[in-house]
């Protein structure tokens, strides 16, 4: 298959490209970006004038419901609403039932998610047999059948001897550990950011203190072990104040937030919208500024989806009983692209946060559009309006504070290994 | 935002907190209250105003004393009552809350009376209820008892007359309490001009301050010159939960005894939404003693009741 | 059109009642204009038993239309009303349902020897079978407008018309 994707404006991070280009692929394989090949004859042209060619949107954090989950969502259903946000390689956490501990289940779900020939399923392996806290997993048998780091997903941290001795037997073999800095005991029952909101609709809540705790001990034992650490969902300004210390001191510790946290806030959980119970909590206003801050300066490496499809059921009950979580896989491509546009970044920057910087946090050949690549790519209008709306995502999870609101920024076709994949 | 509780001519939907309602609704309520006292002090304490009409207590957590005077309320406006203890019933059987409001809608209840151990509880049933039915909020879990509100403000009027130049202060585990909360909200809308909350800090919420409330810790510095003291029950889990080390060393510094209440105002009179747990955080010489009010605090809960439900039934 | 003078109809009505007004009759007057009424009256006919006042907006029968009246005030029957001979005053007799409210309220208070019915105007349309024992004056109306008493700052009383709002 020769396929020419002609005057798109082609933006590669990686490569420091931001230019209209034409782009070759011949056999599911980037060949040449810019001048002809000799003797190409494409089987399809893709006309992409006025629309951005990028790389397949890398994703950190997808929750693809399988294996155990499938009434919330299945592989089918989340892989098409992953093209159709754009999202060529996503990473999926652990906390599938049974989790992923065993090599088996990892197995299983690469060569399902591998049959339907979308997006590249990267399994983040459980850190902990059961995720629950006690045992290690057989982290080198998990990362043979496929797994490219390891983490507890949401469930709560473990005790600090048991973290230690993960992160320094992680190190051992240079595996990556993903950690989500929420200190257990401080954050006990609670389901919102501890602040003005949370008094007011008397919402047990998190307080800030419980992501610094947790996040100066993964530090420092980061330090004492030599671990490689990605750290999930910063939440608070105070965070990303600690990363940017870490890092300033010579940690390389990598973090992400999550796409829903660089827009709202605490104020949004209005009158108990259950839509915005998430995990991390929405915290304040300042601390969002101090997120959305902490990308454009480079101390937040990568903004995800962090999707976790619920079933309306799910959704339906009192916010502190309702399970937490937003489906975002198809609101991706557009939340970043308004962030970059309120803080007014270039349009390439805002697109390495969601392509070549996540790629370097797996460590997968991913999210650039170098020659001779795999052929993942996203083509997008910049430009054009659409409204989220339950019949329109793919997703089997409606769930997300966004709904019934426009967002700009719309994909248009994906590709994956230089096949059509999704197509508006 | 708009405001769930009101409907598009800004009359009263739903009862669920007291926070945003403006100040000439919740004075309609405390008037029409006064009606309702003088029926309650009748042979023949009922009216036929509600009659025909289906009231459903849908109780979530257990409360045989809120429930009773929402019972007694809605009968003395010759309402059908029916009671829900579903903490028992279909909870157990795994049936979702808004499905157990559901089908009893199919049941043609005009006003659903919901108590609930979740915040949120009584947003998330009005906003899933047919138009034509109530939601009145008697408690969900820390956030709102507007009820309770309203019947202390009732109270406070009655004694006090006057809102506009009184120090009121509320005592104990504001953090839990869904009283306070409430009674907060309708203090600052009716105008009172200095509201105390009197509290260690374990008991108190992040930021209590925007609320518009002063912050004492110490009881003796923040009874001075009060005129209403708002006593809260304490519960025994605080003790559990590390943020109490006992009832003894509760009682001795934030306890209301003769003495501390002698710092107040000589007319300052003496609150508590019942029940009281006599030693803890009220002593029985006050409790029982001429400043409190807290027995008529209960017949003005029927009369207030019995005014809510009214004004919802007639908007 | 041209209203009677209400403080004539009220020495009429006054007249009238003076007779059967013994001390042991009580006086009940209807909010609002029938509160003023009875006022006048029980100072006028030196009544000696206390003055009662009747809010009849818990015993309408157009609470499911209408709602609640905007301004309720708390009834006040300081006296017991088993075996009272009772005269209700009222402002505008007109459709007659008013009285009906009246006199179940008043029953729910106790059981009444008997119950007479004063009023300054009488307008007809009755819609119930009620009638006034003592009467200031019959007065036609269009039906498109409504009759009040209105009390002036000197407790001077005088009679108004008004287009009627409430929808049917």
């Amino acid at each position: 298959m020769r396929i020419l994707i002609k005057n798109g404006r082609v933006i590669d991070p990686k490569n420091g490209m931001d230019a209209v280009n034409d782009l070759y692929i011949v056999a599911g394989k980037i060949v040449a970006i810019g001048a002809e090949p000799d003797s190409f004859q494409a089987n399809h042209v893709i006309n992409a004038r006025g629309l951005v060619v990028c790389p397949g949107l890398v994703d950190l954090s997808v929750r693809l419901r399988e294996p155990g989950l499938e009434y919330k969502a299945t592989l089918e259903s989340e892989m098409r609403a992953a093209v159709a946000g754009g999202v060529t390689s996503l990473a999926c956490p652990p906390d599938t039932d049974p989790p992923l501990d065993e090599p088996g289940l990892v197995e299983m779900l690469k060569h399902r998610a591998k049959s339907l020939n979308q997006a590249h399923v990267y399994p983040i392996g459980a850190l902990t047999q059961g995720l629950k806290g006690e045992r290690l997993t057989e982290m080198a048998e998990l990362q043979d059948a496929g797994c490219v780091a390891f983490s507890q997903s949401d469930k709560r941290l473990l005790d600090t001897r048991v973290m230690m001795r993960a992160m320094q037997y992680a190190s051992t073999f240079g595996f990556r550990v993903w950690l989500r800095p929420e200190d257990d005991s401080i954050a006990e029952s609670g389901v919102a950011h501890d602040g003005e909101v949370a008094t007011r609709l008397g919402l047990p809540a998190i307080p800030v203190c419980a992501e610094t705790i947790a996040l100066s001990k993964i530090v420092l034992i980061a330090r004492e072990t030599g671990a490689k650490v990605h750290l999930c969902r910063v939440s608070s300004a105070e965070g990303v104040a600690m990363v940017r210390a870490a890092r300033q001191q010579g940690l390389p510790i990598t973090c992400d937030v999550a796409a829903n946290h660089i827009h709202l806030s605490e104020m949004d959980i209005s009158f108990f919208d259950s839509n915005c119970h998430l995990v991390p909590p929405l915290r304040s206003i300042s601390d969002r500024d101090a997120l959305r801050a902490g990308l454009v300066d480079g101390t937040i490496d990568a903004v995800c989806s962090d999707h976790a499809p619920v079933d309306e059921d799910a959704k339906l009950l009192p916010f502190g009983e309702s399970e937490a979580g937003a489906t975002c896989l198809e609101l991706l491509l557009s939340l970043v692209l308004k962030w970059a546009e309120e803080i007014n970044i270039p349009l390439a920057v805002a697109v390495a946060k969601i392509t070549s910087e996540p790629a370097r946090i797996l460590g997968v050949e991913a999210g650039d559009l170098s020659v001779g690549t795999a052929a993942d790519l996203c083509i997008f209008d910049p430009d054009q309006h659409w409204r989220v709306e339950a019949p329109i995502l793919r997703s089997q999870g409606k769930n997300t504070p966004f709904l019934g609101m426009e967002l700009q920024g719309k994909v248009k076709y994906t590709l994956a290994n230089g096949i059509i994949v999704y197509e508006d | 935002m708009n405001n769930p509780q009101l409907n598009e001519s800004g009359e009263l939907q739903h009862l669920l907190t007291t926070e945003g309602l403006p100040a000439p609704i919740l004075l309609k309520i405390l008037d029409t209250a006064e009606s309702f006292v003088g029926v309650t002090e009748r042979d023949i304490k009922k009216v036929p105003l509600l009659r025909g009409k289906s009231i459903f207590n849908l109780f979530f957590e257990p409360s045989t004393r809120t429930r009773t005077t929402f019972e007694i309320a809605a009968k003395r406006l010759s309402a059908d009552v029916v009671n829900l203890n579903i903490a028992a019933s279909s909870q157990s059987k795994g049936e979702t809350m808004l499905d157990t409001v559901n089908n009893l809608s199919a049941m043609h209840a005009d006003m659903f009376i919901v108590r609930h151990s979740q915040s949120g509880a009584a947003h998330l049933i009005a906003r899933h209820v047919r138009p034509e039915i109530h939601v009145i909020n008697a408690g969900d879990g820390r956030h709102a008892h507007p009820t309770q509100a309203l019947l202390d403000m009732f109270t406070i009027r009655r004694y006090k007359c006057d809102f506009h130049n009184l120090r009121v202060a509320i005592v104990g585990d504001i953090l839990h309490s869904r009283v306070a909360r409430s009674q907060i909200h309708a203090l600052t809308t009716l105008g009172v001009p200095e509201v105390r909350v009197i509290s260690p800090k374990t008991l108190l919420p992040t930021k209590v301050e925007r609320l518009g409330v002063h912050v004492y810790h110490d009881m003796e510095q923040g009874l001075k010159d009060v005129d209403v003291l708002l006593m809260l029950r304490l519960q025994n889990e605080r003790m559990l939960s590390a943020r109490l080390p006992s009832a003894e060393e509760y009682f001795k510094h934030y306890g209301l005894t003769q003495e501390k209440l002698a710092l107040a105002k000589h007319d300052a009179i003496v609150m508590h939404p019942g029940p009281m747990n006599r030693g803890i955080e009220i002593d029985s010489a006050v409790a029982d003693g001429k400043q409190s009010v807290i027995l008529p605090q209960v017949t003005f809960g029927i009369a207030v009741r019995m005014a809510v439900m009214t004004i919802l039934a007639g908007n | 059109m041209n209203l009677p003078d209400a403080e004539q109809l009220l020495a009429d009505l006054t007249d009238k009642m003076r007779s059967d007004v013994t001390k042991n009759t009580v006086l009940v007057g209807i909010y609002t204009g029938g509160v003023w009424l009875a006022e006048r009256l029980h100072q006028d006919l030196e009544c000696t038993l206390p003055l009662g006042a009747l809010d009849v907006s818990f015993y309408r029968d157009d609470f499911h239309e209408i709602g609640l009246h905007p301004q309720v005030k708390p009834s006040n029957i300081p006296f017991e009303v088993e075996g009272r001979h009772i005269i209700l005053i009222d402002d505008v007799l007109y459709t007659g349902r008013t009285i009906r409210a009246a006199i179940n309220e008043l029953f729910d208070y106790g059981r009444p020897a008997s119950i007479r019915l004063a009023a300054l105007v009488d307008r007809g349309e009755r819609e119930m079978p009620i009638a006034a024992n003592y009467v200031g004056a019959d007065i036609v109306l269009p039906e498109d407008k409504m009759l009040a008493l209105e009390q002036g700052n000197n407790g001077k009383l005088s009679l108004s018309l008004y287009d009627k709002t409430s929808p049917e």
